[in-house]
């Protein structure tokens, strides 16, 4: 198979149909633990935040955190999922040293929230994903690998352990399958996934950071023939960016393609994404996975959410990211293309807080999709990350409203904000960029600029505006470009018109 | 017929993390075929309509505040600890790759 | 031998709270008791003099500052080492928990400090509290007072002995399959199974999660009352704990000591007529059950069809669940660890630590629920064990309708020879065959001595339903009370 040459994208899906779903673990932002009441602060020193119930010590107890069980529900209601009215914990069996039990609390055939769909929205059109469940469980430990390279499990002599990570609660979304998205396959994926995280970040349940890990994805692909039964999936795991998921997709579509055309089977396995690289090299194969022995979690109790609780969640639901944005079309005056380039750029939040923050809609649009969209791109991070935030880009905007920054300056001043000198405000301070606006200052260099062009000033003052040009360009000369071209001209006008 | 083979119970014990000798599981064989034989008669009663018992408590919801609770001390969590490093706990090298 | 250790706990308590004996005097006369005979006894695992003298000074202290004190306030107290114990060693008799001293105290022992009882220390037990002989313990059998060459029932033959030989008052057991009962029955003392979710779990190193009960051991009804309702009622640590008022006991205790049954409808279980059981607990069953018509009780016969399948469902459920409860104990957090050489991987330095650390009868259990939960086999196996414990639920609903409680012997043996059972496991199980059915069911039962049989204890098992605690209690004391009480030859 080695010796097969890997086919071009365009050739994949002229031959084949992919199928893809995903698995979204997120990790919820409640106070406390799944089953404990210890806290759940990112970044804490090791095993600080543990007790006997999240260390697995011998007589310890379950007991379900209310909040985590809200928000799950919350989000299967937002994503229009049939909820429970019994369910029930079960304990999935498997050793491994980062689950303190060795078997972690998760649910099996009885899910919190069953059969939902999220519509996404791609290039203008609707893509209706079918949610197969929403479950909870309980996350891992997190363990360090020493000795080997990298911190790699591969290689690495010994481990460390840090419980911190260990019960806090884990939303398991997963999808159902998804056939016929052909050669969208690979941006649909990702198009779902930055959906669901602003749903999820909507509701207010998780802060869904997919580099802190709080959001992580597995996704399933598999290729088949025009017509033919689906063919066997690869589950790809550590595919932690919105840039992955679309990347991971793609990467499986061309490798699998290559190992059918060579005459291979798909192993059905699971796979690890290596964002460095893009390539997916082969895990735990399936046909050697342990039997995880599910059976109903004896020390809790089955949860029943009455109606009326689930009636109390779904009425203060917030307005979901897909109604927002048709709103804030209506309330921006936007066509579709400008709504769907902002989207595009991953926008809409941004500027939306730009606004809030004092800033126009079509300002706010105009610098996050231009001078900041630009520096991103050349920096390779998403919007989101370019250094500058909505509050900074508001601040900016007010100032060049009210004439205390030219265009030009601003643009120096933001150049300060993305190098990290601080707020726009202390920028210009520093720099000393602010507009020359002391009309005495003005008067003078005028004054000067004119004696200095007698000939220029004469014409003027025949009535060839036209002219003012050079005057103006000579007291921008003066003043280091930091006065306001358009008050300069109107205040040359008015000194030789009288 | 018996209920379970050797390698059954060999393959159990593996999944189950435990080193068994030879020895022991000739013998642990012998005396699970013995007693699942005897179990296995929970298969006489006829029990298709009728629902499973998992738990015996008529409770559901029991649920707790999203308060924080004092937990351990790290020197607590790591007192009965057979090796620790680093303020962790030490384990010697992973080989499988589950989850 | 001080004469304080014959006593009651309810009289120990009176004393102590009357100001006629300290704490401090009651507490060292058991501790000499235990360095006496515990030699030859073996009920303890571990003695904790110094705590626990600490402890009894810390009462007479209060009493001294004129603080009121509860009944049982300064009176020792023998506590299985299945619970966590904070600070003291806690290894459910095994060796894979050998020195391990716990962060933390189970609900049960808070409950009993903060009534000021006195621990003395921790009782031996089978491992894991799978076994009805204490044989399974990993440090050695513990031997029943009446005869030093039998077994003192499992798996809390230490604590059902460190009451018959005098060496504590009261002590606490836990219950899975008849674990508080049975060593009650062969040790001439009682024992009391709570209703699951009437004692708190938090703190009891998980058997079987759905069946563990932790309860009430004492040489008298009134004693084994008052220790339940020190240690009874809601838990919110523990979910499956019952958000219910307890049931008085105590007072139940007290109405059945007059010895007055009428209008009480006792029932026979049909299906337990004996077979398999010796002739002489037989005898003194149905001698006591001619007591209880002379007390006024009503007895009648009630068929549960289902219990002859307890046996065979308990033996799926309870290893099902215990082999997952076990799986912690993997040499990471704490406990043992065995071949950490540095050339052997973690999955190799588990499987050796708990192939070392764990003893027979528990690698046997946990790889027989590994079985019956495994994907191919979970629903002929452990689905349909769920399914018979639904009917056994329903036999003892059905005839909860008919009588008030039922009654049977404890257990179909006396106490039996040390090895006797050791070679069959299944032999053993059987120990368990009259008390299974409450576990699966989840209401309370208790063994109260009943007589003697070829000079060896025999008990009477009385089952009530869920949250009727207090009727058993009722119907042993009237036992009590006719019968009397027993006492084994002198050590």
């Amino acid at each position: 198979m080695s010796t097969n040459v890997l086919p071009t994208y365009d050739d994949v899906v002229s031959r084949y149909e992919p199928v893809i779903g995903l698995e979204t673990h997120v990790e919820l932002g409640t106070v406390t633990k799944m089953f404990c009441g210890c806290p759940t602060d990112f970044g804490a020193e090791p095993n600080t935040q543990v007790c006997p119930v999240c260390l697995g010590l011998p007589g310890s107890l379950p007991v379900a955190n209310r909040a985590a069980i809200e928000a799950t529900i919350r989000i299967g209601l937002a994503l229009n999922c049939s909820i429970a009215t019994w369910c029930r914990f079960a304990r999935k069996n498997y050793f491994y040293p980062d689950m303190p039990k060795n078997y972690q609390i998760s649910q099996y055939d009885e899910p919190l929230c069953v059969d939902g769909y999220l519509d996404v929205e791609v290039d203008g059109e609707l893509v209706r994903i079918g949610i197969e469940r929403v479950h909870l469980e309980e996350d891992t430990g997190k363990t360090l690998h020493v000795g080997g390279a990298t911190g790699r499990i591969h290689g690495a002599t010994e481990s460390l352990v840090d419980y911190n990570r260990a019960g806090i609660p884990l939303v398991e979304i997963v999808t159902k399958p998804v056939p016929g998205l052909g050669a969208r396959a690979p941006e649909i994926a990702k198009a779902y996934v930055a959906e669901l995280r602003d749903v999820i970040r909507t509701l207010g349940v998780s802060d869904v950071r997919m580099e802190q890990g709080s959001m992580r994805c597995d996704v399933n692909t598999s290729l088949n023939l025009p017509g033919a039964e689906w063919g066997t999936r690869t589950e790809t795991k550590n595919v932690n960016s919105l840039r992955s998921v679309e990347r991971s997709v793609r990467t499986e579509m061309l490798r699998q393609a290559m190992v059918l055309d060579g005459g291979g089977t798909i192993t059905q396995e699971t796979r690890h994404f290596h964002e460095d690289t893009g390539d997916t090299t082969s895990g735990r194969s399936k046909e050697t996975a342990t039997d995880y022995r599910y059976f109903p979690e004896p020390d809790l109790v089955p949860l029943a959410p009455e109606p009326v609780w689930v009636e109390q969640l779904k009425a203060a639901l917030p307005e979901l990211p897909r109604q927002h944005r048709a709103r804030l079309k209506t309330e921006w005056n936007l066509s579709d293309l400008d709504m769907q380039s902002i989207l595009n750029a991953g926008a809409v939040e941004l500027i939306e807080r730009t606004v809030a923050a004092g800033a126009s809609p079509e300002a706010a649009r105009k610098w996050w999709l231009g001078e900041l969209s630009r520096r991103a791109n050349a920096d390779g991070v998403e919007l989101e990350a370019v250094g500058a935030t909505p509050e900074q880009v508001a601040k900016l905007q007010v100032l060049v409203a009210s004439g205390k920054l030219t265009d030009k300056l601003a643009r120096q001043v933001l150049e300060g904000v993305l190098a990290g000198e601080g707020d726009p405000e202390q920028i210009m301070a520093a720099r000393g960029l602010e507009v020359v606006s002391d009309t005495g200052a003005l008067t003078a260099a005028i004054d000067e600029a004119i004696a200095a062009n007698p000939e220029v000033a004469e014409k003027i003052r025949g009535g060839n505006q036209a002219a003012a040009g050079v005057l103006i360009g000579a007291v921008m000369k003066t003043t280091k470009g930091q006065a306001d071209a358009k008050t300069v001209r109107e205040l040359v006008l008015a000194r030789l018109a009288s | 017929m018996a209920a379970i083979s050797r390698e059954e119970v060999a393959h159990l014990a593996r999944l189950s993390r435990l080193a068994v000798t030879d020895q022991e599981l000739d013998r642990l064989a012998g005396q699970l075929d013995v007693i699942l034989q005897s179990v296995a008669r929970v298969g006489e009663v006829a029990a298709d309509d009728i629902p499973p018992t998992s738990h015996s408590v008529p409770l559901v919801n029991v649920l707790r505040e999203d308060v924080v609770v004092p937990g351990l001390t790290r020197a607590e969590a790591l007192s009965g600890a057979p090796d620790t490093a680093e303020d962790r706990f030490r384990v010697p090298q992973i080989l499988a790759d589950e989850e | 031998m001080s004469d304080l250790i014959k006593l009651s706990a309810a009289a120990l308590g009176e004393k102590i709270a009357a100001g006629e004996v300290s704490a401090e005097e009651v507490t060292r006369a058991h501790l000499d008791r235990i360095a006496e005979v515990d030699g030859r006894v073996h009920a303890f695992l571990h003695v904790d003099d110094e705590g626990a003298v600490q402890a009894a000074r810390a009462v007479d202290a209060q009493r001294a500052a004129g603080d009121k004190l509860g009944p049982l306030a300064g009176v020792p107290i023998a506590i299985k080492d299945v619970i966590a114990t904070k600070g003291i060693p806690s290894t459910a008799a095994s060796k894979i928990l050998e020195g391990w001293r716990p962060p933390y105290d189970a609900t049960v022992m808070t409950r009993i400090r903060d009534a000021g009882m006195v621990m003395l220390g921790k009782t031996n037990m089978d491992e894991f509290a799978m076994g009805s002989s204490t044989e399974y313990s990993a440090y050695g059998p513990t031997f029943n007072p009446w005869d030093l060459t039998r077994i003192p029932g499992g798996s809390g033959g230490g604590s059902a002995a460190s009451l018959a030989a005098y060496e504590a008052p009261l002590a606490i057991g836990t219950d899975t399959g008849g674990s508080i009962r049975q060593p009650g029955a062969v040790t001439g003392t009682v024992g009391a199974k709570p209703t699951y979710g009437g004692t708190s779990r938090y703190g009891l190193i998980a058997f079987s999660s759905s069946l563990d009960t932790p309860g009430p051991c004492a040489r008298t009804v009134l004693d084994a009352a008052l220790l339940h309702q020190v240690i009874a009622g809601h838990d919110p640590r523990d979910s499956t704990s019952i958000p219910l008022p307890v049931p008085d006991v105590v007072a139940a205790a007290r109405q059945g000591a007059s010895g007055d049954l009428t209008g009480v409808r006792v029932g026979l279980v049909k299906e337990f007529s004996g077979e398999g059981a010796e002739p002489g607990v037989m005898a003194v069953f149905r001698d006591t059950v001619e007591a209880l018509t002379k007390l006024g009780a009503e007895v009648v016969e009630v068929s549960c069809p289902h219990f002859q399948y307890a046996l065979p469902a308990y033996y799926l459920i309870a290893p099902s669940e215990c082999s997952s409860n076990l799986a912690r104990f993997d040499s990471v957090r704490f406990g043992l660890r065995v071949g950490d050489d540095g050339r052997n991987s973690l999955e190799e330095v588990m499987s050796l630590t708990r192939e070392a650390g764990f003893g027979e009868e528990v690698k046997r259990r946990i790889i027989l629920g590994t079985f019956a939960l495994s994907s191919g086999y979970y629903d002929a196996y452990y689905g349909q064990a769920q399914k018979v414990r639904t009917l056994i639920t329903r036999d003892f609903t059905a005839a909860f309708e008919k009588v008030d409680v039922l009654v049977s012997p404890t257990t179909p043996f006396t106490a039996f020879e040390l090895g006797a059972r050791t070679a069959d496991p299944y032999q053993m199980y059987l120990a368990d065959l009259y008390t299974i059915p409450t576990n699966l069911y989840g209401g309370p039962g208790i063994s109260v001595p009943a007589g003697l049989s070829d000079g060896l204890p025999v008990g009477l098992q009385v089952m009530a339903p869920t949250m009727a605690d207090d009727r058993m209690y009722r119907i042993a004391a009237a036992v009590e009370s006719t019968v009397g009480t027993f006492a084994p030859p002198a050590l």
